[in-house]
């Protein structure tokens, strides 16, 4: 349940926000206005100092529990500028990333199932295709 | 009055922040780290054989907290829904207008361009590229890169990792190669 209500808060800022428009993603990438580029570094910011915070205090978490932050693989390269490129490619045509996607389809556009159907299917065939790929 | 305030956007001065929230409000929730692009591998993990290493896990024990964040961000899409006017127009900068409307794009009312984002356009060329292919790449290349917009670009930044700095690096090479020479040439 806490999950759902965190993803309602998200879902609803997401809209408010007009992160989830097309209009704002091409905006970005244009670098004609600082609204895209305002979201994500404060929100990075304020990502940062609550984490720090929480390895400062060495918080734990609701049911007291070591909080455990999940890393990436920081010694691969070759897949985060492949795949990271390959998504970006997505990110401007469709003008929405995996978040707006399901925010979207709730706001009442609904022709968004088709690319989430789509990117579905593209988590799929990477799955299939894994130990082919670089990484 | 409240409702009136509902009603305008959101500036990014607040919505970032909050934004930004939801990093530390997971861990300190659920021990989780904060990231979208996962829920994809669980709806695959679900249907798809067990031979492929990447759907082998039990996708309803880890992953049922992003399928449930996902749905609540559908949800939230619905909410947002009732506090957006009627002839909603986003206040972009006149220069993205003005390159909109050069690539043919006449009508940028509501927040996606009714012109590309119509069933209809599945019959056409652009319309697949764009809709198809484009969601296919969001899908297979966040996968491929471990991360999206939110695992990346703010978890992964905000937690100082190379990875999501190279990561970012990608989704930015791959934006502005669609922005500046695929979507002028679809749309033509």
């Amino acid at each position: 349940m806490r999950f759902i209500i965190a993803g309602i808060a998200f879902g609803f800022i997401l809209i408010k926000s007009e992160v989830v428009s097309w209009f704002r993603i091409q905006e970005m990438f244009l670098f004609d206005s600082i609204h895209m580029y305002g979201v994500i570094g404060s929100a990075i910011l304020v990502g940062l100092i609550g984490t720090m915070l929480i390895k400062r205090f060495n918080l734990k978490d609701t049911s007291g529990n070591e909080i455990n932050i999940k890393p990436k693989d920081n010694t691969l390269t070759r897949r985060y500028i492949i795949g990271g490129s390959l998504f970006g490619l997505g990110w401007a045509l469709v003008g929405a990333c995996p978040g707006p996607l399901y925010a979207l389809i709730g706001s009442g556009y609904l022709i968004f199932i088709v690319p989430l159907i789509a990117a579905v299917v593209g988590a799929g065939t990477y799955g299939v295709l894994q130990s082919k790929l670089p990484h | 009055m409240i409702y009136e305030l509902l009603l305008k956007p959101m500036p990014w001065y607040i919505a970032g922040p909050l934004i930004g929230l939801t990093v530390p409000l997971l861990l300190i929730v659920g021990n989780k780290t904060f990231g979208i692009s996962s829920s994809f591998q669980h709806i695959c993990a679900s249907v798809m054989p067990k031979k492929f290493p990447y759907f082998n896990y039990n996708w309803w024990e880890d992953g049922k907290w992003h399928l449930q964040l996902s749905l609540g961000i559908v949800l939230g899409g619905v909410l947002a829904a009732l506090f957006i006017p009627e002839n909603y127009v986003i206040d972009l900068s006149a220069d993205t207008v003005a390159t909109l409307q050069g690539m043919g794009l006449t009508n940028l009312s509501g927040f996606v361009p009714v012109e590309i984002f119509t069933w209809s356009n599945l019959a056409s060329i652009p319309g697949v590229l764009i809709l198809v292919v484009g969601g296919f790449l969001i899908g297979f290349g966040t996968r491929y890169a471990g991360g999206c917009t939110s695992g990346h670009a703010i978890t992964g930044m905000a937690t100082l990792q190379k990875a999501s700095l190279i990561a970012v690096i990608g989704f930015f090479v791959g934006g502005i190669i669609s922005t500046y020479l695929l979507l002028p040439t679809i749309l033509n």
